[in-house]
């Protein structure tokens, strides 16, 4: 009976990893998507049906009492989940899943303190007491970063704290000596043996990975957001990884890894598209040159501005229009009005795009999220490298809420903070109109755009979605 | 600088390398242009087109002595003999194997870009001039079988372009790169299967060995018996076109169908029997149609393509949109047709790998920040030593029940890389969401741990790794789903 169990494990599990790697594979493209959330569905529930009769059966004598536990643990937090994923707004996405990071650091963090209440220093013998030590250390070092990391990042996306970075000084040497006290915790920990001598070097490490988590994520600005968020998948995953090689369960490490290469791998596309290095994004945020460079500001000139209505003119007569979404869209809520202006341009037979820079918005993709949400259709949204060499035969850009994306000081001025980043280029355009709440306001790096002091730029200022829907009434 | 505009030296030209809409383009990159009076004229462009489009109408001496000269093909010595040092010629040249010509370049010390030398890359088709000029050959080639024909096609009318269709992808069918097919089917085609699949990594197709040939052949046999009209366009650069239908296949034909070599030259062509530059016409009543100049004859067209591939490269080359050439050798575009760089020999180019499912994989695994470029190899790469090196050790040091969780721990994470290499840009937030659902498999750590009644720390504890991961995996799965839906909307 056992024996027949086991094996009913084993095959649950590797048929549980199968379908996680049929579920990341079909995500990559969107005919597959549903059925790869299918997959994954399927997985969970293999892999969970399994794991609980497989425990059920195997400690019958307190089945009942376990059972209600579960059943109890899992509803709290299924009726929790189900109530976000239903409440949630499209534009609060990013907060979301940098929650939904914190939980799976947190519960990894107590797996591996789990860990070594049943199994402390002692329980094994020579090397594997050793490397299960290690391991525990290892899942609740990388299991606190990525709790507090993401607690942190869920704040500043929320807006519930700034999103400028921290700067203390020397706080790379800080970064650099937490990580090496918690690695001199884990030798510490691995000579211990019971319960009482472990948990000092355990709670310490505990202690100094929650700060570094939390000063990691302090230190990076708002600018870098959907790197961090990517990166802190990637840790959730490896912390998930990391808590599997304590219990030695096969599928926790499969599953993790799986996420947190294919996190890593999200994170290097990211850093591609900003044309920056994952260490420096890991080590400083963007506002580091800003907060240097502030003081030798460039004149621009003046700006010009537009209202509605002749920005509706000046639509009507366009033949081409590419309208670049970011961060202030999401904020403004403004996707749906622009999906209805779409239409309306369109059935005027003005042809009308999409251009999204790979690191619009708060996380990787968020723009196409919203866009969808209001039902543009993906065909008519184009990647930042599939555009942008014909913005030049472009009659009007509509700026909404872009700052960062499209200054055109990353390509001209070396000493930029933003230097070397690839901007769409929207100045190339025959006329710009570009959407901002106020003249006061910097993007989150920081940087004064001279894109909005040019000539052919055009600002219409106010709340995004109250300037497009009056755009939309006088057309 | 001044970008010259010469008449075609070559009497069967009727192409010229730029149209007055191209000269317009040229302009707002910056430069100056001047125009060979008359040089337009057999493609039906005028002096005065090019006057208003911003050209300046100069003599022959001064657009040779341009400080950038671009024309169809190599011109003669006289035309060569004109251009100052240091300037820039811009045309076909067939440089493969043709050192003559690229010591000639040398003596000169002037900077030669081969446009028929572009590689292969998605990123350079805009401005390679062999696909543009095929392009139109194969359009007019369907053009100069039609008028061979002397029936019309299957229908009428309008009929013929649906039959063009067709026949440009009988064109493609005759393809030993496996990857052809799909573009042949997309475009509404049937690939003809060749037994031989050819892995191309620059983007052409290469010459067959003697196996491999005798098996096209038959093939080609087959297919040219069936069809009244056949359409070639095999070619290997630097070598001599490949035969593709023998004496024998020919014989095969109906009465009155028609080959089109659009691989005629002197050296051979597709076609045994074909003779450049003439139609052929067979004992058995087959017309084998030659044409060397297909782009000729439509002058108009062609020169406007041409022209646009020259107006792409220098968008490439003038980054500033200053007016000024800047030519980036570690451009693989701009490498691959440079062959003099102001005297200095730089042919051939290094090759450049283009094929789609290797450079996936080559994408994996440079997932890691992008070393920069002055650094050493040991510089680059000592991480992935250091890495290598731990593991081993990990493996090495670890009990041997634990090296099975390494093992498995490090494929793991070499499939979630390859798993994940061709995301769309639009479905990262989703995938992020799904990951974070699978993550919340950290369940599995916490029901395991439950059973532990005689500590009620662990119970504890486990109870609340237990619900939070439970959060995880219902809201991540259900938002997923949600998003999922939503790009399902958007694009009905």
């Amino acid at each position: 009976m056992l024996e027949m169990l086991t094996q009913f494990e084993m095959l649950a599990y590797i048929l549980a990893g199968l379908l996680f790697i049929l579920a990341l594979a079909g995500l990559s493209q969107q005919k597959t998507a549903n059925r790869g959330n299918l997959f994954g569905v399927c997985g969970m529930a293999l892999a969970l049906v399994a794991v609980i009769v497989v425990t059920l059966a195997g400690n019958a004598e307190i089945a009942a009492q376990t059972a209600g536990l579960m059943v109890v643990g899992i509803a709290i937090g299924a009726a929790i989940g189900v109530w976000r994923a239903v409440k949630v707004q499209m534009t609060e996405m990013p907060q979301l899943v940098a929650m939904l990071h914190q939980f799976v650091g947190l519960a990894a963090v107590l797996v591996g303190f789990n860990s070594f209440f049943i199994e402390p220093g002692g329980h094994f013998q020579g090397a594997m007491n050793a490397y299960h030590l290690g391991e525990v250390g290892l899942a609740i070092f990388i299991g606190a970063v990525t709790f507090t990391g993401s607690i942190v990042a869920f704040l500043k996306l929320s807006a519930k704290i700034s999103g400028k970075p921290l700067m203390i000084p020397g706080r790379n040497a800080i970064n650099a000596i937490m990580v090496l006290v918690c690695l001199a915790c884990i030798g510490w920990l691995i000579n211990t043996t019971g319960v009482e001598a472990g948990l000092v070097p355990l709670i310490i490490i505990t202690v100094v990975s929650l700060v570094l988590g939390a000063h990691l994520v302090l230190a990076i600005g708002g600018g870098d957001m959907p790197v961090v968020v990517s990166m802190l998948n990637s840790y959730s995953g490896w912390a998930a990884a990391m808590a599997g090689f304590t219990l030695g369960n096969d599928l926790l490490i499969i599953t993790g890894s799986l996420v947190g290469s294919s996190g890593a791998y999200l994170s290097y596309i990211m850093c591609k598209g900003m044309n920056r290095s994952f260490a420096s994004v890991i080590l400083g945020g963007f506002g580091d040159g800003a907060t240097a460079g502030s003081g030798e500001q460039k004149d621009y000139g003046t700006h010009t501005e537009i209202t509605a209505e002749e920005a509706a003119t000046a639509l009507k007569a366009a033949k081409t229009v590419v309208i670049t979404p970011g961060y202030g869209m999401a904020v403004a809520q403004a996707q749906f009005p622009v999906a209805d202006l779409t239409r309306k341009l369109k059935e005027r037979g003005v042809d009308v795009k999409f251009g999204i820079h790979p690191v619009a918005g708060r996380m990787p993709g968020h723009m196409n999220v919203l866009l969808a949400e209001a039902k543009v259709p993906y065909d008519a949204v184009f990647e930042m490298d599939e555009i942008n060499d014909d913005f030049g035969e472009v009659d009007e850009v509509l700026v909404i809420g872009a700052n960062d994306t499209v200054n055109p000081s990353a390509l001209t001025e070396p000493g930029s903070p933003i230097a070397g980043m690839p901007v769409l280029k929207v100045w190339e355009a025959n006329h710009v109109i570009a959407f901002k709440r106020s003249m006061g306001n910097a993007g989150y790096a920081g940087v004064v755009n001279p894109l909005f002091y040019n000539d052919n730029t055009d600002m219409l200022l106010g709340d995004a979605k109250g300037s497009v829907e009056a755009i939309i009434a006088a057309l | 600088m001044r970008i010259g505009i010469p008449k075609e030296p070559y009497e069967a030209q009727t192409l010229v390398a730029a149209s007055p809409d191209t000269v317009g383009k040229l302009i707002k990159l910056g430069y100056d242009v001047c125009v060979e009076s008359g040089a337009g004229v057999s493609a039906s462009y005028f002096d005065d087109a090019y006057e208003a489009a911003g050209a300046s109408i100069l003599p022959k001496e001064d657009v040779w002595s341009s400080d950038i000269v671009t024309c169809l093909d190599t011109p003669t010595d006289a035309e060569l003999s004109l251009m100052k040092p240091g300037s820039t010629l811009i045309a076909r040249m067939s440089p493969w194997g043709n050192d003559e010509l690229i010591n000639k370049f040398h003596d000169m010390g002037i900077t030669a870009l081969a446009m028929d030398a572009v590689p292969r890359i998605s990123r350079a088709q805009s401005l390679d001039v062999r696909s543009s000029m095929m392009n139109v050959a194969g359009y007019r080639a369907v053009i100069e079988a039609a008028n061979e024909f002397g029936r019309t096609f299957t229908g009428q009318g309008l009929a013929a372009i649906g039959t063009a269709g067709s026949m440009g992808a009988q064109v493609s069918a005759t393809d030993v790169r496996p990857e052809v097919a799909d573009q042949v089917e997309s475009l509404g085609g049937t690939f003809v299967e060749i037994p031989v699949k050819q892995q191309s990594s620059d983007g052409y197709a290469k010459a067959l060995d003697e196996e491999q040939q005798k098996l096209t052949l038959a093939v080609y046999t087959e297919q040219a018996a069936l069809n009244d009209i056949v359409i070639t366009t095999a070619a290997v650069p630097g070598r001599p076109a490949p035969l593709l239908i023998t004496a024998e296949a020919v014989a095969g034909m109906k009465p009155g169908s028609i080959v089109v070599d659009m691989g005629a030259s002197p050296l051979g062509g597709n076609c045994e029997l074909s003779r450049p530059g003439e139609v052929v016409v067979t004992d058995n009543g087959v017309k084998i149609v030659g044409y060397t100049d297909l782009p000729s004859r439509m002058p108009g067209q062609a020169s406007q393509l041409f022209g646009q591939n020259i107006v792409n490269f220098l968008k490439l080359a003038t980054p500033e949109k200053d007016g000024v050439l800047k030519l980036d050798m570690e451009d693989e575009v701009q490498r691959g047709v440079a062959v003099t760089l102001d005297g200095d020999i730089m042919w051939p180019p290094p090759p450049v790998k283009v094929s789609a499912a290797p450079a996936a994989v080559a994408e994996a695994e440079a997932a890691e920040p992008e070393p920069k470029p002055e650094k050493s190899a040991f510089q680059k790469h000592w991480w992935k030593v250091l890495v290598g090196i731990l593991a081993v050790a990990l493996i090495v040091g670890a009990p041997p029940e634990m090296a099975n969780h390494f093992i498995v721990f490090m494929l793991a994470c070499v499939v979630g890389f390859y798993v994940i290499t061709n995301v769309t840009h639009s479905l990262h937030t989703p995938l992020m969401s799904e990951t974070n659902a699978i993550s919340g498999i950290i369940i599995v750590g916490a029901l395991l741990q439950i059973v532990n009644f005689d500590n009620p720390v662990v119970v504890v504890l486990a109870f609340i790794a237990m619900t939070i991961a439970s959060i995880n995996i219902f809201g991540g799965f259900l938002v997923t789903d949600r998003m999922l839906k939503m790009f399902e909307r958007s694009s009905e």
